[in-house]
């Protein structure tokens, strides 16, 4: 063989190595990743610690949250938090679903950029701005509602012990609060997921006779189901997460109740309402809601990359 | 025999739960405009109000109750705080971009660090706050700067994200007739891979920047609380709008909460107007999918 089939000489001199250095900068920059995560696990474990001797595995079954005598139970933020991401759960996700169905299936082209860039503008509202609204106008309307709903459901049992009486303060508050923070993140990554359906697919159940309805039921929304998970799952890493809306509109009290119009309080609001006067082992338990809370976060979004992941890949072997 | 009113379409149970469906979701969309215009309502409708050369000038007044006069120091802090975060996190973050897309091909490394800053991206902005807290407060006291570090991890993975996302878009041929001319790897990357994918990482940036000067237990944390204007990065508390915000929420007093509202309305335009200099950007000039 007379033609050359080894690869070209890489840059010698001045010109590789400032080639190399450039390919060692990218490296370095992906690796503050890494590093800056291994960094909160550790250094934030290390401050939480004393709190964590302290109480043992108590931190997180107790529900006896008194700096005074050095007790911390994490048990009613936990449990604030998952009532108030759930109930933002159960509204955002068929509105989300909902929206991403309606701009991708029903609406002509050239509406489906409109729609999604008013949705969208929810995203870049900070949070404190829902907080202040929460707070001054949203809770000042709604005890009225909530009583409304209270008397109507006092006859029925099961029911009336969800919804009781209330100050406009309440998980239930909090929860409306998250469902409209996360609607544009999960509608966004469900429209995503939903505009990976083929074509021929939705022609075929179409040409099958089937109405738009059916035609979403037994194509998209199978097609979809995995990625929407993982959207959801995302949506609910964001509402577990979110601090100060919630700081401003659950009410603050170390409580467990299960009227969800009752006043409770979340592990981000309580780290965040607490911090300004927190010391010692106060500080130090505050750190471990941190802790409690990034491990939590960490797990439910971990498990959404994973499902999406295997999700694209599905989609993209099936093509 | 056929009549014309078999052949009329009929209202089977099937088209009406279909209608049914579509009216669902139109209704979904309706349901999230309400709460957005509610808010912007609100914010504008109090907010607006409070404006004047005095209100954005002015210091913030030590007796919260009292009405007026400013929250120019939280202007500043916002300003000051966003943009050292953004000097920080932006280099780095088309970095990291840059070694996804152009030279992890494959690698283990490469998976890892992409995986990872998709798990960055939920770390709660609370964590983050005493992370840094942890990490730079302890030692240096409460500054502006330790607000900028944490804005700037939050806004990282962001960036990397959306740089990758832009760098995929750009053809491959253009790589090729690069190096076909004898550039060297960097060369290519700065002077054709990245100008081409400009518009859209630029965007990107605008967009993470206009959340990151929202954030808020971060500034509580780290940056602390004052009246008055620091312009001193490194030494002495500092503020910023989203903290007045949260705090001035909290009282009962016409004033604060007065202040609450027009600091509010001056967040959210500053954040819409980074977020629609993102989205012309995008529109005008980036590639399209």
């Amino acid at each position: 063989m007379t033609g050359s089939t080894a690869p070209p000489a890489p840059f010698t001199g001045r010109v590789g190595r400032a080639d190399a250095a450039f390919r060692y900068a990218t490296i370095a920059a992906g690796l503050v990743v890494l590093v800056v995560l291994g960094a909160i696990a550790v250094t934030t474990v290390r401050r939480a610690l004393p709190a964590f001797d302290l109480m043992g595995f108590r931190f997180l079954t107790s529900s006896r949250w008194d700096p005074n005598a050095d007790q911390f139970g994490a048990k009613a933020f936990l449990y604030g938090s998952l009532v108030a991401s759930a109930i933002a759960l159960v509204i955002a996700v068929p509105v989300s679903i909902g929206i991403a169905l309606f701009t991708t299936q029903v609406v002509p082209a050239r509406w489906r950029r409109p729609i999604i860039y008013t949705v969208d503008l929810l995203a870049v509202v900070p949070s404190v701005v829902f907080g202040l609204w929460g707070i001054l106008v949203f809770a000042k309307v709604v005890p009225g509602f909530y009583d409304n709903i209270a008397s109507a459901v006092h006859p029925i049992p099961g029911l009336r012990s969800l919804f009781g009486s209330s100050h406009g303060r309440s998980y239930m508050t909090a929860g409306v609060i998250l469902a409209v923070m996360i609607t544009p993140i999960i509608t966004s990554l469900a429209r995503e997921v939903i505009d990976t359906c083929s074509p021929s697919d939705r022609e075929g159940a179409y040409a099958l006779g089937a109405t738009r309805w059916e035609m979403i039921c037994g194509v998209v929304l199978p097609h979809a189901k995995n990625g929407l998970v993982g959207a959801v799952m995302l949506g609910l890493g964001r509402a577990m997460g979110e601090t100060i809306a919630v700081a401003l509109v659950i009410g603050s009290a170390n409580n467990i109740s299960a009227n969800l119009f009752a006043s409770g309080d979340a592990l981000p609001a309580r780290i965040a309402n607490e911090w300004g006067e927190a010391e010692g082992n106060w500080r130090a338990a505050l750190i471990g809601l941190a802790v409690t809370l990034f491990a939590v976060t960490i797990l439910v979004n971990l498990l959404a990359a994973f499902i999406v992941n295997r999700s694209t890949a599905k989609s993209q072997g099936a093509r | 025999m056929l009549t014309a009113a078999d052949l009329a379409p009929r209202r089977s149970r099937r088209t009406v739960t279909n209608t049914a469906m579509t009216v669902l979701m139109a209704l979904s969309v309706v349901a999230i405009l309400v709460p957005l215009a509610a808010v912007l309502y609100t914010v504008v409708s109090k907010g607006a109000s409070q404006l004047s050369p005095d209100f954005l000038t002015k210091d913030i007044p030590i007796v919260t109750r009292q009405k007026g006069p400013g929250i120019g120091p939280a202007i500043i802090g916002t300003v000051l705080i966003t943009t050292v975060a953004a000097v920080m996190a932006v280099p780095v973050g088309i970095l990291a971009a840059i070694y996804l897309n152009e030279y992890s091909a494959g690698s283990r490394l490469g998976k890892i660090v992409r995986f990872m800053a998709t798990v960055m991206t939920g770390v709660p902005s609370v964590v983050m706050g005493l992370f840094v807290y942890v990490l730079y407060t302890l030692r240096f006291k409460q500054n502006a700067f330790g607000g900028s570090l944490a804005l700037a991890f939050l806004m990282l993975p962001i960036i990397i994200r959306s740089t990758e996302e832009m760098l995929k878009l750009v053809p491959n041929n253009l790589r090729e007739a690069s190096a076909a001319l004898g550039a060297r790897r960097s060369r290519t990357i700065l002077t054709v891979s990245l100008p081409a994918a400009l518009p859209g990482v630029v965007s990107g940036c605008l967009l993470a920047i206009a959340r990151a000067a929202g954030e808020t237990a971060p500034i509580l944390f780290v940056v602390g609380a004052t009246n008055t204007v620091n312009a001193n990065m490194f030494n002495g508390v500092n503020t910023a709008l989203s903290a007045q915000i949260f705090t001035n929420a909290q009282q009962p007093f016409a004033g604060a909460q007065a202040r609450a509202w027009g600091a509010a309305f001056t967040l959210l335009s500053l954040a819409f107007l980074v977020t629609l200099a993102a989205r012309l950007i995008t529109a005008r000039f980036a590639l399209k999918r």
